[in-house]
């Protein structure tokens, strides 16, 4: 049993060296010119090579979407909140908000950056405008969604609204929230490195632009993998605080009794 | 003292409006045990709705001890089919949650916390769940969420306790130890009960006053009183006065269905 779970655990690591050796294998054997395509050898030289850069860049990525993000989740749970809290309300502003959400955000990216300029301002609102629909749309279909019997017991001992939502709307939001913050924090990353390529003095979609202007594929390539091992972690951190906090939610879905 | 006088309710309804209730009258005494039986769809829920004033007649009054209801009436407990436990709470803290919100506990809560909580493990013992305190709902049967909703809707000493069947999804020996947890509750604390059943022995067995109701729109057809003495013991249900009258009542909700 423990073996097998090591083996399955370790599968991501084997796929992942598996994926690098083809490609290597790929480059070699076809000779693929390195301006088309770099084989990882090349990349992690030039990741090693220009760490500095990466490092700097990757940094001003990190905070501008951490920035965005952050600023998302409180108004995305304001919002959501606010959405939640009558039927009436989600009813009518639900359909608003998934046009608003269908708007493709890069579309936005050149006005904001004709509002605030070039810099880390269009980064932080693009990442901001991305990730914010969902934790809306999630947080608000946890409070819409509440039992209506459970309402009722609650009625009948005189809660109030509020009461409702303290004890029973918000908590029961949780997984819905997680699972939002999971997928907005990815979201929020490539809000912010879009808004980067396409006008920002710093970060790692900056530098990539940089370098593709100067012929540099394999520190293209490099600036791709670091941001995707970026996202990875991200992704990881929030999956893992998801199990933390709201482990009821995936243990009662195994649940025995009614 | 509970009445509802010439209560008639009708819903909005998506396609037109649906009457649930029309010209229900009902009385319940301080303390009585009332059941309330009837065809699938009659509106009994609906009555219970009523009574505890979530939703308002749309004619005849409803009242409590002499003030009419006209709004959610704020101290009565409640038990559905459905547990309905929050996952995220530990059965004890379930069973507190009312002392968070009904006064005067809920000004005392932080301050006398433990003390609640011994009262709430008194309870939990009662129904034979004091082990399982510290568990999560779904770490638990049906029928042991079910104890421990009962717990939950009598912990702030209700004086109305509205049960809409509450024993209706468990098998029929958790069914008869649930029944008599519920008699010895009542019988110890002396609240007013309503119950709603599809299940006429359970009906029999517990209740003082067994109400029948038409099929929809419901009202009240007919009202038997249950003439077995206190304390019932489970052994009541063997009896042929007892099995007379489930027949009876089988025969009038027949009746009441064939009519609609
Ligand atoms: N919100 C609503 N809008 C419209 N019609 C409703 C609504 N709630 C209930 N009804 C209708 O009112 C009638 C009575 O409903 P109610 O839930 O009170 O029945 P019930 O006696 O509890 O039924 P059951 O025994 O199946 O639980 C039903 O015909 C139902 O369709
Ligand atoms: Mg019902």
């Amino acid at each position: 049993m423990m073996k097998k779970l090591s083996v399955e655990n370790l599968a991501p690591v084997y796929f992942t060296v598996a994926l690098f050796v083809i490609w290597e294998a790929a480059c070699r054997l076809f000779k693929i010119d390195t301006f088309i395509l770099p084989a990882p050898t090349e990349i992690f030289a030039a990741m090693v090579k220009y760490w500095w850069p990466l490092l700097k860049n990757s940094f001003v990525t990190l905070w501008t979407t951490m920035a965005g993000f952050a600023i998302a989740v409180v108004f995305g749970i304001a919002l959501g909140v606010v959405v939640g809290w009558s039927r009436t309300i989600y009813r009518g502003l639900y359909p608003v908000m998934i046009g608003f959400n269908s708007v493709p955000k890069v579309a936005v990216v050149p006005i904001l950056i004709m509002w605030f300029g070039i810099g880390e301002v269009p980064a932080i609102l693009t990442a901001f405008l991305i990730s914010f629909f969902p934790i809306v749309v999630n947080v608000a279909t946890g409070l819409a969604t509440t039992e209506p019997e459970l309402e009722d017991v609650l009625r009948a001992l005189g809660a109030s609204k509020l009461d409702i939502m303290r004890k029973v709307g918000i908590p029961r939001t949780g997984p819905y929230l997680f699972g939002a913050l999971k997928v907005g924090i990815t979201l929020a990353f490539v809000g912010a490195v879009v808004s980067e390529t396409i006008g920002a003095n710093a970060g790692v979609g900056h530098l990539m632009v940089q370098a593709g202007s100067n012929f540099q594929m394999p520190l293209v390539f490099a600036g791709l993998i670091s941001l995707a091992i970026q996202g990875i972690l991200m992704y990881a951190i929030f999956a893992v605080f998801e199990r933390r906090m709201v482990a009821w939610a995936f243990r009662s879905s195994q649940s025995a009794g009614g | 003292m509970i009445v509802l006088d010439n209560v008639t309710l009708t819903y909005p309804g998506r396609t037109g409006p649906v009457t649930a209730l029309a010209g229900t009258t009902l009385n319940v005494r301080k303390g009585e045990f009332a059941a309330v039986v009837g065809p699938s769809g009659c509106g009994k829920s609906t009555l219970m709705k009523l009574v505890t004033g979530l939703i308002r007649p749309t004619s005849g009054t409803v009242s409590i001890d002499g003030a009419e209801v006209k709004g959610p009436v704020k101290v009565a407990g409640m038990a559905f089919q459905h547990a309905n436990l929050l996952p995220w709470r530990t059965v004890l803290q379930n069973v507190m949650l009312p002392l968070e919100i009904v006064e005067p506990y809920r000004r005392r809560f932080s301050r006398d916390k433990a003390a609640f909580q011994d009262k709430a493990m008194a309870l939990l013992n009662v129904v034979g769940l004091g082990a399982f305190a510290d568990r999560f709902p779904w770490e638990m049967s049906g029928g042991m969420q079910q104890r421990a909703s009962l717990c939950r809707s009598l912990i702030h000493q209700p004086a109305l306790l509205m049960l809409d069947e509450p024993f209706a999804a468990l098998d029929a020996f958790t069914r008869e130890e649930l029944w008599c947890v519920l008699r010895d509750l009542w019988q110890e604390f002396g609240f007013t009960v309503i119950l709603v059943t599809h299940d006429l022995r359970e009906a029999a067995f517990l209740a003082d006053t067994i109400h029948v109701m038409s099929a929809r729109p419901g009202r009240i057809v007919e009202t038997r009183q249950v003439p077995f003495l206190r304390p019932r013991d489970l052994d009541v249900c063997y009896r042929a006065e007892f099995t007379g009258l489930v027949h009876e009542l089988r025969n009038k909700i027949a009746e009441v269905r064939q009519a609609a």
